[in-house]
């Protein structure tokens, strides 16, 4: 069983092409704005973040000499007031602790984003810290720095105990990242039409050599040997393009070969007819000779000479259809079309032969049936048909000939149809496949039939000539019968005779 | 008694035709080369000759061609089976009728018998002898004869039968057919192109077109037809 495919449409190279280039500007774009984006992230938080601390330390710094020492509740108050008021566009909120004080410059400040783990980290490692805090979609800057006494001549930096904290919101540095991100985000649409886009040219690129290929192959199916492909450049195309060619070569030559065996084998049986002829045209001339004094010959000699006669008539026989057939595979045998009345030649063939009165016939009226076909070949198929008939049946044999019925709308044109029944035991199965093949006898106990063996092979060469078809079959009530279907062409277009043309129209205007 | 020349260069051939031939009541000759035969039919004078086209030397066309320069004696070619285009070259050069090789005697002798009785009496002179004209042409059923435009124009025996049995009826349409049964007494399954190759002889030797013939028309895919065309109507048409 198959399994299942897509549909063509969606299975085909140009898809695909396309799927993959879009995953691929896909994923690089992707890949690239979230390398950027981070990158950019990082460098413009951490420059804003670097000014923040800059700007905190130094205010601190300029303040803290302004204060007493340990401060009092109201000058913690006024020290985080001083120093967020330096920033105030900036938004800066600060929070000064001392001890157990603590005071913020916008009153009643929280100061939430301060974690308890950034007041130990400040308080034991006496340096400044800083955490990047995001609350409820906002996010913050947290500076804590602790304020050490700076001695001229002391070594050690002693915390003073003070401790400043400052947040400050990123909303604007968060709006440069947000740009970024929709920048990344529109980049990536213009760049996934331009993958498609290239998708498609590369996909023409590819399928055009291919959709050649496909063309070249079917023509090769078709018969045409010759066909070759063009081949352009140097890629794994071009390479296969280039095998194509060297098969096609090898192809034609190796039926060029046989065909050239097969004409060999053919022209040598030609050959052997034609060569039989002589001798047996000497014989046959005197046959008539050895019949006529068989009579007054005694016993022996006359049965001898009466076989000779005998054999010499069949001989003549299987070397005439031999010709016959070999000129049909020569294409040497020639259609001479004639406007004839097929009853009449049907009733024609059974009297020259003396079977008018021993085969039944059911045939059109005079006149009623009348086609373009060529005489002498219509005789040899219905002359063949009633002899096998005969030969392989037995009698009553029937013949019928009849246009065939057809629907109006058939564009096939007219046919007439001849049915030969016999009323014999049929023809086995096994052998109705082969009736029309050369030289097959359907009874292996007789070696050699009264005919030549050749008779329903050359029926069907003529029928096929004519365009039409034969068949065999058995009829459901016993015996054979055969059937010749021959279009009825009717004063078409061709015309066999070299002067028919000019003179139709003449001669139709002078009929009385 | 009937005289009748073979030329056929193989031996056996022509000894078996000469053998059966006599046997059939005729008095023969053989030539075995093309030469030998026209010398022969100018001593031996035949009534038919039979003549095969593959010779050596002067191939048998040009025979047949040669012998009708002067003779209208009727010629039947002995052929190889399937060499149609000889067959038609052949009847266009003057041969009569032809016979396929295997060839019984019987065959041959009724083809011989049927030729001589197209050269012979009349075919439909029962009556008073007369001379009918059809425009240029006068036609004397008895005499057998025809002249066109007062000139004898000398017909062998086939082209005279078939002008004498297309012209006895004017304007009706025989069919290639019938006319070989009635001219060449061949079936009704012969070689109509028989009868063709002899039209076109016919139409040349009464120095007719064959795009435009007064006398002999062909009605297409069907048959032939007699019938006189006057130039002066036709150019009215």
């Amino acid at each position: 069983m198959r399994t299942p495919r897509l549909p063509r449409a969606l299975s085909g190279l140009r898809v695909r092409l396309v799927v993959a280039f879009a995953l691929v500007a896909a994923v690089a774009t992707v890949t690239t704005g979230a390398l950027t984006f981070r990158e950019a992230r990082t460098g413009i938080l951490q420059q804003s973040q670097d000014t923040v601390i800059d700007g905190f330390r130094d205010r601190v710094d300029a303040l803290v000499p302004n204060y007493r020492f340990p401060p009092a509740r109201s000058d913690l108050q006024s020290f985080a007031t001083d120093v967020a008021s330096g920033r105030r566009s900036q938004n800066w909120r600060v929070l000064a602790v001392y001890r157990d004080l603590s005071a913020t410059s916008a009153p009643g400040d929280a100061f939430e984003e301060l974690s308890p783990e950034m007041r130990d980290s400040v308080r034991s490692r006496r340096a400044t810290v800083f955490q990047r805090v995001s609350r409820d979609g906002r996010s913050a800057l947290v500076v804590g720095m602790p304020v050490t006494f700076a001695d001229a001549t002391a070594t050690s930096r002693d915390a003073s105990g003070l401790e400043v904290y400052l947040t400050v919101p990123q909303g604007e540095e968060q709006g440069y990242v947000d740009a970024l991100v929709t920048a990344a985000q529109r980049a990536t649409v213009p760049a996934l039409g331009l993958a498609v886009l290239l998708a498609l040219l590369a996909a023409r690129q590819v399928l055009r050599p291919v959709r050649a290929l496909r063309r070249a192959t079917r023509d090769i199916a078709e018969g045409r040997l010759d066909t070759r492909l063009t081949v352009r450049g140097s890629d794994e195309l071009a390479e296969l393009s280039r095998s194509f060619n060297e098969t096609a070569a090898a192809l034609e030559e190796s039926v060029a070969e046989l065909r050239r065996m097969e004409a060999g084998a053919r022209r040598f049986a030609a050959d052997v007819s034609h060569e039989l002829r002589t001798p047996l045209a000497a014989m046959s001339a005197v046959t008539d000779v050895l019949d006529e004094d068989a009579a007054r010959l005694d016993g022996d000699t006359a049965m001898a000479v009466r076989l000779i006669s005998e054999e010499t008539t069949k001989l003549a026989g299987l070397v005439d259809d031999l010709m016959e057939i070999s000129r049909f595979d020569a294409g040497a045998a020639a259609l001479h079309l004639n406007d004839i009345d097929l009853a009449e030649s049907v009733r024609r063939t059974l009297a020259s032969r003396g079977w008018a009165d021993t085969v039944e016939t059911r045939l059109p009226e005079p006149g009623a049936l009348r086609g373009r076909a060529d005489p002498r070949r219509l005789d040899v198929v219905v002359a063949n048909l009633v002899a096998n008939a005969f030969r392989h049946g037995a009698p009553p044999v029937r013949l019928r000939l009849h246009e065939h019925e057809r629907n109006p709308t058939d564009a096939t044109g007219r046919q007439a149809v001849i049915e030969v029944a016999d009323s014999g035991k049929g023809i086995p199965d096994s052998v109705l496949p082969h009736v029309f093949d050369r030289f097959y006898k359907s009874d292996t106990a007789r070696t050699r039939s009264e005919g030549s063996g050749l008779g329903l092979a050359i029926t069907a060469e003529n029928v096929r000539l004519h365009g039409g078809t034969v068949r065999a079959a058995n009829r459901p009530g016993g015996g054979a019968v055969f059937t010749v279907v021959l279009p009825l062409r009717h004063d078409d277009a061709e015309a066999e005779h070299d002067d028919a043309h000019a003179e139709h129209d003449l001669a139709r205007k002078d009929l009385p | 008694m009937p005289r009748v020349l073979i030329i056929e260069d193989d031996r056996a051939v022509r000894e078996g035709l000469r053998l059966a031939l006599r046997r059939q009541g005729h008095e023969v000759a053989a030539a075995a080369t093309g030469e030998d035969g026209l010398e022969q039919l100018r001593s031996f004078r035949p009534d038919a000759v039979i003549l095969d086209l593959m010779l050596p030397g002067m191939p048998g066309l040009e025979v047949c061609r040669r012998i009708r320069t002067h003779e209208q004696v009727p010629i039947i070619m002995a052929t190889a089976r399937g060499d149609d285009a000889d067959v038609v070259v052949g009847l266009e050069a003057g041969a009569d009728d032809y016979v396929v090789k295997p060839v019984r005697a019987r065959v041959l002798d009724a083809r011989v018998r049927a030729v001589l009785r197209r050269a012979g009496g009349p075919p439909v002179g029962h009556g008073a002898p007369r001379t009918e004209h059809y425009g240029d042409l006068a036609v004397d059923r008895a005499g057998l004869t025809v002249t066109h435009r007062g000139t004898p124009v000398a017909l062998a025996p086939s082209e005279l039968r078939l002008l004498l049995t297309l012209s006895a009826s004017p304007g009706q349409v025989f069919s290639r057919q019938q006319l070989l049964e009635a001219v060449w007494e061949h079936s009704y399954h012969g070689d109509a192109r028989l009868v063709d190759a002899c039209v076109k002889r016919l139409r040349a030797k009464l120095g007719e077109s064959s795009e435009r013939p007064r006398y002999v028309h062909t009605v297409r895919g069907f048959g032939y037809r007699f019938g006189v065309r006057h130039e002066t109507r036709s150019e009215v048409r």
